[in-house]
């Protein structure tokens, strides 16, 4: 391996695992639920993708092929994270809901609500007509 | 270096976990619970990738996107099961 590829590798891994440390660090330390889905994005993005990219270098440089399928890895977690936060959103906005669990106390304050005469969406029965599925129309 | 560098690198992916599994067992919110057990698998993705590294093997990528595909439908279902008391209505 050259001494340039040793290096971009040896730099994209400190990185990448140093954003992973940060994004646990952050689950630890933010006081409020809201607030700690805020920790493990820089994980998933930068952290994870920071090491898949090094191992597309070192595996390049090591056995000289390039592979894919760690880009792979990176493109499917890009896609699922917003989904997986929003389902985790919706969880803790229902059981705060519901009275299930108290908002803590945080830096930010709860979140505030959608507009004055309305509430979030989540919480409201579905529009008069709305079909349960569209796969028949 | 680079020998160095991944050492480096799996000690403190070991150690976000084990700041997860703190998180996991403190709560206190069930929505924490989930979160942490999200972060887990994305940092034993990490993980896999670099042990994947040290051995010089290519191979383990299927178990990263394997283990990156399960996590997310195990977060949904669960998120799911949360919100509704069933999975799969």
């Amino acid at each position: 391996m050259t001494v340039v590829a040793d290096a971009i590798v040896a730099a994209l891994l400190l990185l990448g695992s140093g954003f992973v440390l940060i994004g646990s660090w952050g689950l630890v330390r933010l006081p409020s639920t809201m607030e700690r889905l805020h920790g493990p994005t820089k994980a998933t993005t930068l952290g994870l993708g920071a090491l898949l990219v090094a191992s597309v270098v070192y595996f390049q440089a090591k056995l000289g092929i390039w592979t894919a399928h760690e880009l792979l890895i990176s493109l499917f977690l890009f896609i699922t994270a917003p989904i997986s936060a929003n389902m985790i959103a919706k969880v803790h906005l229902h059981r705060v809901h519901v009275g299930a669990i108290q908002e803590p106390e945080s830096i930010a304050g709860p979140p505030p609500r959608p507009s004055e005469d309305s509430d979030w969406a989540t919480f409201e029965a579905p529009a008069q007509h709305t079909p349960t599925s569209t796969a028949n129309t | 270096m680079i020998t160095i560098a991944l050492h480096v690198a799996a000690s403190c992916v070991a150690l976000a976990l084990l700041l997860n599994g703190w998180r996991l067992l403190r709560g206190p919110a069930l929505g924490d619970r989930i979160m942490a057990l999200d972060t887990m698998v994305i940092n034993a993705i990490a993980l896999i990738v670099l042990i994947g590294m040290i051995g010089g093997n290519d191979t383990y990528f299927e178990a990263a996107l394997l283990l990156a595909m399960v996590g997310f439908i195990s977060t949904i279902a669960y998120c799911k099961f949360v919100l509704r008391g069933d999975i799969v209505e």
